[in-house]
């Protein structure tokens, strides 16, 4: 067989992943966490009058929280079944940067921990910046 | 040696004097858990790192091996072995004390068979009496070098293979007998066949296993039906179906007789394990742990082993370059 129609062959061949199982698992725990983060925020809300620091409040908690399960080997395994549900809400960047955080402590804190730490959410900060710059002189010129 | 092309028959008797495995917690929890030898319930092996940890494996296979042989570390006369680690570093301080003459080989999932053939041929020559060959894998060391932080949430593609944790170490002989021999070996070319996908290495190796089977086949007295095992290691469930579908083109009759090692090492309905095992430690540990088991209570006489090896790097995949494989076969045979 030559190059072309074995690579033909074998991306057909493959098993494609479970999309509507992974849509629903996605929904099921991303819908969660949102719902969770609500909870607080209407928890907080009766402690602090400011609603923006409220909202900040339910951020900083879920990034805890992704933490700490990340730390004791949890999140991971949670991940495995939710896949977009914990990747795509703030708990996926908390994982993000604190995984390769514990991962590269052995190679050290300033060439290891230090510069491997946001070696997956890195792209996220850069792109990201670079998007908010984008929308900001887009939404500049709109409004000129 | 007696070479017709590519086929090397050796004019000596490559003992197998004995095979040692070492491996970790999700290869204890598969169907060959009572086949290894030293069994780990924390893949840590006592250890800081896993790298360490990986190196800690590689010694305690070599001390296991020895043992079973009865043989001391100074009968040895050449030490073989690689790893998945960058610049083999496992074997490079497994080996560090030993004041032993020593090769490093990588050649991915088929360094075990790598190793084989060059002790095979290395014995033949004459040069070398008794050659330790080693092999190992971590899941945990591969997933730091390859691809993502171990307590990085991701969902794995079904494709996709697990490293084994895992390591074997054979100890051949010209100088002392055994029951089982190497009779032959085929060496491989790569087999480029144009796959870029990292997570579909079974289906790169695939290409490569084709290759040299045909090759061993066109050569060989023997026919597919003549032995009791033809063994690729370690393609998965992927590429073994691959194979198994394919095979007619390449002129192969591949029926019952035809397993994988990376389908064989995991229970893939329980394990969530994807498509099974790969690394070097997979076919090393299936080899020397279950075939060899097999083959010394007298179930099998015949094996032709297909060690399969994905040569990518981590870089090569991000410059969307294609999988190079490559597929190397060791006849094994008992008396």
């Amino acid at each position: 067989m030559n190059k072309e129609s074995f690579s033909y062959y074998s991306v057909h061949h493959s098993k494609s992943s479970p999309i509507l199982k992974d849509c629903l698992f996605a929904f099921i725990f991303g819908g969660g966490i949102c719902t969770f983060g609500e909870l607080l925020f209407n928890l907080y809300q009766m402690f602090i009058s400011s609603e923006s620091d409220a909202r900040t409040l339910v951020s900083i908690t879920l990034i805890a929280i992704t933490c700490f399960l990340t730390g004791i080997g949890v999140f991971d395994k949670i991940a495995k079944i939710a896949g977009a549900g914990t990747f795509v809400p703030i708990t996926g960047f908390a994982n993000a940067v604190v995984s390769p955080a514990i991962d590269y402590t052995a190679e050290g804190y300033i060439l290891g921990l230090g510069a491997k730490m946001f070696i997956i959410a890195g792209p996220v900060i850069v792109y990201g910046t670079v998007a908010s710059v984008i929308y900001g002189i887009i939404y500049w010129l709109i409004t000129l | 040696m007696s070479c017709f092309d590519s086929l090397i028959r050796f004019n000596k008797e490559i003992n197998v004097l004995s095979s040692a495995t070492v491996v970790g917690e999700r290869e204890i929890e598969g169907p060959l858990s009572e086949y290894f030898d030293i069994t780990m319930s924390d893949d840590r092996f006592g250890e800081e790192t896993f790298e360490k940890s990986e190196t800690q494996m590689v010694k305690m296979a070599i001390e296991c091996a020895l043992k079973k042989s009865r043989i001391q570390y100074s009968d040895l006369n050449l030490v073989i072995g690689g790893d998945l680690q960058n610049q083999c570093v496992a074997h490079s301080f497994a080996m560090a004390d030993k004041k032993i003459q020593y090769f490093g080989v990588y050649g991915a999932c088929s360094t075990m068979a790598q190793g084989l053939l060059a002790s095979g041929i290395l014995l033949d020559s004459g040069h070398f009496n008794t050659i330790l060959c080693s092999s190992s894998s971590h899941f945990s060391t591969s997933e730091r070098q390859f691809r993502f932080p171990l307590e990085y949430g991701l969902q794995r593609t079904p494709t996709s293979q697990m490293t084994v944790t895992g390591a074997a170490s054979f100890i051949l002989s010209t100088s002392y007998t055994s029951g089982v021999f190497v009779r032959g070996c085929v060496i491989g070319r790569i087999v480029d066949k144009g796959i870029k996908d990292a997570n579909n290495m079974g289906a790169a190796m695939s290409g490569a296993a084709l290759d040299t089977l045909q090759r061993y086949f066109a050569q060989s007295e023997l026919g597919e039906k003549d032995f009791d095992l033809i063994l690729t290691g370690d393609l998965g469930e992927e590429g073994a179906n691959i194979v198994r579908e394919k095979a007619h083109l390449y002129g192969l009759e591949l029926g019952e007789n035809y397993m994988d090692c990376g389908e064989l090492i995991y229970d893939r309905q329980k394990q969530n394990v994807c498509s099974g095992g790969s690394g070097c430690g997979c076919s090393a540990v299936v080899l020397g742990g279950y075939i060899m088991d097999r083959l010394q209570k007298r179930e099998i006489k015949k094996v032709l082993f297909v060690g399969t090896g994905a040569l990518l790097s981590s870089g090569s995949v991000l410059q969307k370059l294609s999988i190079p494989a490559i597929a190397h076969a060791v006849e094994i045979e008992r008396k």
